[in-house]
């Protein structure tokens, strides 16, 4: 091909949106309305899917050792469980610790509630706080721990706590909340790639003509399709960027707006920062995708003339 | 130039539309093709720039044995073949320089050729004044001048005419006959179907007469020959 001819191409192409101004209107508000539809659910998803993790990280196993244990046992303890795979951090927590650490928690009350508990008082245990690698293997870690401490002829482990029950429960709702978000997805994707090329079908049967009188000047295939191909492209671009600008925009000032409000609750949305970059590229990327993927279809139903 | 042996051509729905035909079109002539509606001219025109293929028999155009020919290789026959139609089938939203400019860009000719012989075309079919206009802007005549020009833009060695009066008043017409017998004199084959008596009686050129598929009659300086 020459490269005047590539120049026609990209010409051809430009021109062609305005032509058929309304049809290239419609193809592109089908891209944009199916693609911003497409990436409110992609940003809930993604959002939904960032809370779980970090409601999942907060998934701890508290260790309470035996009063009886001494120090020389404790360090032991502190290494055999550091050395287990799933185990990411072992921090020991003293009693003295303990209790200050409840105090906190339970706020104004907690001075009268725990009165008197203070140093030979103290009725909590020493502790180890255990974090794992990979939240779902919670239970896996705690019976390795507990099973440390069988074959000893003294006890060093008291009570091994994770949450049994709830944290099992809890794995099971993010399970579901994030496959009920990957379904509605992938669901979405497939409603607008069809809504879309039911556009793109309608313009090209507007033009049957026009590629029918192509083909009697005696136009190669090639030469009818790349003006079709551009033209998809850039609907395709076009009709993405639009979502991808009130996307981003509305989403810093979800961010900016809900920080307060999910701050109580302990919860961030993913920042605009690492989020806004991958969902603008994956959304014009699908939109570019479509539009040539589209155009390119439909045209070849028609070049058999 | 164009030759015919034992063509037949039987639609997927059963219609037979030629039923073996034999004829040879030498460079240079000026055939009409005559016949009630329905009699076959134009499967016969359609064989030619291979918009159908025959179910049976040889044929060959410009040297393309269209046969064997390839898919990807039917541009390169149409770009020797000009065709024009009764309703003129022009880009709506090209003006008239563009729609000829257009079968130029095709075969990816220079920009500057491309102008140069835009200009000269539209000047021979009388539309010098006229390049910028769409067709809507145009009369019936003024449009199939511009399907002509688009036609013989690219020194094509037949021009194939399906009814190319068809839509056009008598006087018009006539004016479009000048321009085919003209395009003819210059070294171009034509091949027109047409239904106008009068042109065909008054022209004097080859007539081949077509009824249900076959041919029933063909010769020189021949006449219309049959009442509609």
């Amino acid at each position: 091909m020459k490269i005047s001819t590539v120049g026609r191409h990209f010409r051809e192409g430009a021109k062609n949106i305005f032509r058929n101004g309304w049809m290239s209107f419609a193809s592109a508000s089908a891209i944009s309305i199916s693609l911003f539809i497409l990436g409110v659910f992609l940003l809930l998803a993604v959002n939904v899917n960032h809370w779980t993790k970090e409601v999942e990280n907060q998934v701890e196993i508290n260790v309470y050792l035996e009063m009886t244990a001494t120090p020389a046992q404790v360090s032991e303890l502190q290494n055999e469980i550091g050395s287990i795979p799933e185990v990411s951090k072992v921090e020991f927590v003293s009693k003295d610790e303990g209790i200050d650490i409840l105090r906190e928690k339970l706020g104004a009350a907690g001075d009268s509630i725990l009165e008197g508990f203070d140093g030979d008082g103290n009725p909590l245990p020493d502790a180890f706080n255990v974090q794992v690698t990979e939240p779902r293997q919670v239970s896996i870690a705690a019976e390795k721990i507990e099973a440390l401490d069988q074959g000893q002829k003294e006890p060093r482990i008291w009570k091994v706590d994770y949450g049994k029950g709830t944290v099992e429960s809890l794995f099971r709702v993010t399970k579901i909340v994030q496959n009920v978000g990957l379904i509605l997805v992938i669901g979405l994707a497939f409603t607008a790639m069809f809504l879309i090329s039911n556009t793109i079908k309608l313009t090209i049967l507007a033009r049957r003509r026009e590629i029918g009188i192509m083909k009697l000047v005696g136009a190669t295939n090639n030469f009818i399709r790349w003006p079709f191909f551009i033209e998809g492209a850039v609907l395709g671009i076009v009709g993405s960027l639009i979502p991808v600008i009130i996307l981003l925009y509305g989403y810093w000032q979800l961010v900016d707006r809900s920080r307060l409000a999910l701050g109580t609750l302990m919860i961030q949305m993913m920042p605009l920062s690492e989020i806004g970059p991958r969902i603008a590229l994956l959304l014009l990327g699908i939109g570019f995708l479509i539009g040539v993927w589209g155009s390119t279809i439909s045209v070849r139903k028609f070049l058999k003339v | 130039m164009i030759e015919m042996q034992d063509v037949w051509k039987t639609y997927p729905d059963g219609t037979s539309a030629l039923r073996g035909l034999t004829v040879a079109i030498k460079r240079n002539e000026f055939v009409y093709i005559v016949g009630p509606s329905g009699a076959g001219k134009s499967t016969f025109m359609k064989l030619i720039y291979r918009e159908e293929r025959p179910t049976k028999g040889h044929l060959f155009v410009n040297g393309f044995n269209l046969e064997k020919l390839r898919q990807r290789k039917i541009p390169y026959l149409r770009r020797n073949i000009g065709v024009i139609f009764q309703d003129y089938r022009l880009l709506t939203k090209l003006s008239a320089a563009e729609n000829v400019a257009f079968a130029m860009e095709v075969i990816e000719a220079s920009k500057k050729n491309i102008k140069r012989r835009t200009h000269e075309v539209l000047e021979m079919v009388g539309l010098k004044e006229r390049i910028d206009a769409l067709p809507s802007q145009m009369s019936g005549g003024e449009q199939q001048r511009v399907a002509i020009a688009r036609a013989i833009v690219n020194n094509p060695s037949v021009i194939i005419a399906d009814e190319p009066t068809g839509n056009l008043d008598p006087e018009t017409s006539w004016g479009i006959m000048r321009l085919l017998e003209d395009i003819n004199f210059r070294g171009t084959t034509i091949v027109m179907a047409t239904h106008n008596k009068e042109i065909v009686n008054t022209m004097r050129k080859r007539v081949i007469a077509m009824e249900k598929g076959l041919i029933i009659r063909d010769q020189l300086k021949g006449e219309y020959g049959y009442e509609d």
